[in-house]
């Protein structure tokens, strides 16, 4: 049976093409999920604790004892304004970084500002960062493409804009603005740096000064904080660790899952698709084994009438084509995640460079084991079925019609 | 009282495609270790029809077949196939030889399937029947490299290689000349002489069928004789 090389070879490049195929198609669309994930995730805190403006969940009315036993309606409630601050900070940071599973904490100060040029006004967002913590939660260093992140630290009144915003105002590095806050705050930076992280939004109205410079600029006092950012060792938790905490700290908490909920179905998309077209490949691939099985026991007939007439059994010739196709599937798999290592390795290599993602130097690729392990489990599963049904057939010709066929 | 090697009681066949009708009727015979058997009758008097009952490979007929007095009949096809390996050798009209192994591989291969020796006393055994039909010398060419004459002799070093109980030719000579046919016979002969072995041969040729001990008749798939 170890004829037909040609075509049992044929069948084994059909096996390797799927599985590389499928190798290199899953390893490129999840390096760009974890790229994009990664853009947004690294960017996003784990959990992030803030204060929203909103009615206060109690009411005076069903404080009042009088109407205890009644059902009360309040209409009209308007939101009161507690502020955006978060009271008691300094402790509930503490307490935070006593947590196991948090990693490290970075307190911020947002504040919604118009930079002023000339006569225009544009709207933006500073945020007052401590520096260290920011660098090593978020590596903010990474996406400075002018100046330097440390510079914000060393020097008092100095601020970091975005490159959409540096461009919109004609700014360069050096270069002193006029920020103005909403209650009419007003105050002088020098530009020690540019941003960019890629995504436009950002990039158009983002800045970033230290804090203490932030709670000047808005008249506050150095325990004013509105956002604590949380990072965990596993982001898995984060659903449940908010929930924690909002009840603990009497904050809003909202987790990364739930803040990025739409990345997290674009990947999955995307995972979905490549999963289909490299499972179609091997499907079709399948097919490919069971033709050229299916011709092989045309054109074996004498062979397998031989096999039976001298001491075969049908179980024996059932094996030989089952195991046929088994070294079909087996060594068309491996060379197929050979391959498919390979051509994710060029594809790794090859230069990709876009102004939005400057840490990005070449196409992303994940190398994950698993994606081997199902591209060659696959493999087998789909010649084993396919070489299946050849095979019953191989074991059901009878030899007496072959050899009165002559 | 010789051993009996192969023994039917009642068998009859039947065909059902297109219409109904009966090749072997009433099939008794017996052959006993060391005798030399041919069949011969009419072209479609059932000859074949009965080689392949007797050889088990059909299984579908009435009656009883028995190999060395244990009954085969309704036998599941796993032991028939190890009845068929172990002791009948079987040597077809056209040289059913394996295309892509070589002669000495193609001798080998019931031996291997049976298991019972290594690999390499089958080798050396195969390489003995090869000699004794002097055929050591193309052990290794392939099949489509032989004369006819030559894969014939290969096909019985086959029959030959788990010294079976008997062997069932089923007109080894009719594709041969007459110096080939010669051949084959006096393989068999010496067989039968020197081993002992138990052979029965479908014929056409009435001189090959003359110089065996016996002679099985038939017509319309009666035994006459
Ligand atoms: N598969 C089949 N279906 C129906 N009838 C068959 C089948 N095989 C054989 N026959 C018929 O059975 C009869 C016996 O055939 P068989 O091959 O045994 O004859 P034979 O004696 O070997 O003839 P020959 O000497 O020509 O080889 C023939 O009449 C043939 O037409
Ligand atoms: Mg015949």
């Amino acid at each position: 049976m170890r004829a037909r090389l040609k075509q049992s070879v044929i069948a084994g490049v059909g096996v390797t093409f799927g599985i590389a195929m499928f190798i290199t198609l899953l390893g490129f669309m999840n390096g760009l999920n974890t790229l994009l994930d990664g853009l947004m995730l690294n960017r996003t805190p784990h959990v992030r604790l803030y204060n929203e403006i909103k009615p206060s969940p109690v009411q005076p009315l069903s404080l009042s004892k009088d109407f205890k036993n009644h059902v009360n309606f309040n209409r009209s409630v308007k939101p009161k304004d507690r502020g955006k601050e978060i009271y008691n900070s300094k402790a509930i940071i503490a307490q935070l970084k006593n947590d196991k599973r948090v990693i490290d904490v970075a307190p911020k100060v947002t504040a919604p500002v118009f930079f002023n040029t000339g006569s225009i006004e544009i709207t933006g967002v500073v945020n007052g960062i401590d520096v260290n913590a920011e660098e090593h939660l978020f590596k903010l260093s990474d996406y400075i493409i002018d100046g330097n992140l440390q510079d914000l630290n060393n020097e008092n009144n100095t601020i970091i804009i975005g490159k959409g915003l540096s461009e919109k105002m004609m700014v360069k590095n050096g270069d002193v603005i006029q920020i103005t806050t909403l209650k009419g705050g007003m105050i002088g930076l020098r530009i020690v740096g540019i941003s960019q992280i890629g995504i436009a939004e950002f990039d158009n109205t983002m800045s970033y000064t230290s804090l203490r410079t932030a709670q000047i600029l808005l008249g506050e006092s150095s325990a004013y904080i509105t956002d604590i950012q949380v990072k965990l060792t596993d982001i898995s938790d984060a659903p449940a660790a908010a929930k924690e905490y909002r009840a603990r700290f009497g904050t809003d908490a909202v987790d990364a899952q739930t803040a990025n909920s739409q990345f997290e179905t674009g990947s999955k998309v995307r995972s979905i698709i490549s999963y289909a077209v490299g499972i179609t490949l091997l499907i079709v691939a399948g097919f490919g084994i069971y033709n050229i099985l299916n011709m092989m026991i045309y054109e074996k007939m004498d062979s397998i009438a031989i096999l039976k007439a001298t001491g075969f059994s049908g179980n024996d010739v059932k094996w030989i084509f089952i195991s046929l196709s088994l070294i079909i599937g087996i060594v068309g798999g491996l060379f197929g995640l050979l391959f498919g290592f390979a051509l994710s390795s060029i594809i790794d290599m090859i230069p990709f460079e876009t102004e939005s993602l400057p840490t990005i130097k070449t196409y992303p690729i994940d190398y994950k084991l698993m994606y081997y392990m199902i591209g060659i489990t696959f493999a087998i599963v789909t010649t084993t079925i396919a070489g299946l049904f050849p095979a019953l057939k191989a074991s059901k010709i009878d030899p007496v019609e072959i050899i009165r066929g002559k | 009282m010789p051993e009996t090697i192969l023994k039917t009681v009642n068998i009859n066949k039947y065909f059902y495609d297109p219409v109904k009708f009966q090749v072997l009727t009433d099939i008794n015979m017996q052959i006993d270790k060391g005798e030399f058997v041919s069949v011969v009758g009419k072209s479609g008097c059932g000859k074949s029809t009965l080689l392949y009952i007797l050889s088990t490979m059909d299984t579908d007929y009435e009656g009883e077949l028995f190999i060395h007095n244990s009954s085969l009949t309704n036998k599941t096809d796993k032991h028939l196939a190890v009845i068929r390996n172990e002791h009948i050798g079987f040597v077809f009209q056209f040289h059913y030889l394996l295309a892509e192994y070589n002669v000495l591989r193609n001798v080998m291969l019931p031996g291997i399937k049976r298991g019972k020796y290594s690999i390499h006393e089958i080798e050396y055994r195969a390489m003995e029947h090869l000699k004794n039909l002097d055929m050591q010398d193309q052990a290794l060419k392939l099949p489509n490299q032989l004369s006819g004459g030559q894969k014939q002799r290969v096909a019985i070093a086959r029959a030959l290689i788990n010294d079976p109980l008997i062997i069932m030719g089923d007109e080894p000579t009719g594709n041969l000349d007459k110096k080939n046919s010669d051949m084959v016979f006096e393989i068999f002969n010496n067989l039968v002489r020197e081993r002992n072995q138990a052979l029965l041969i479908v014929t056409h040729d009435p001189e090959f069928a003359n110089k065996t001990h016996r002679i099985i008749e038939m017509a319309d798939g009666r035994i006459l004789t």
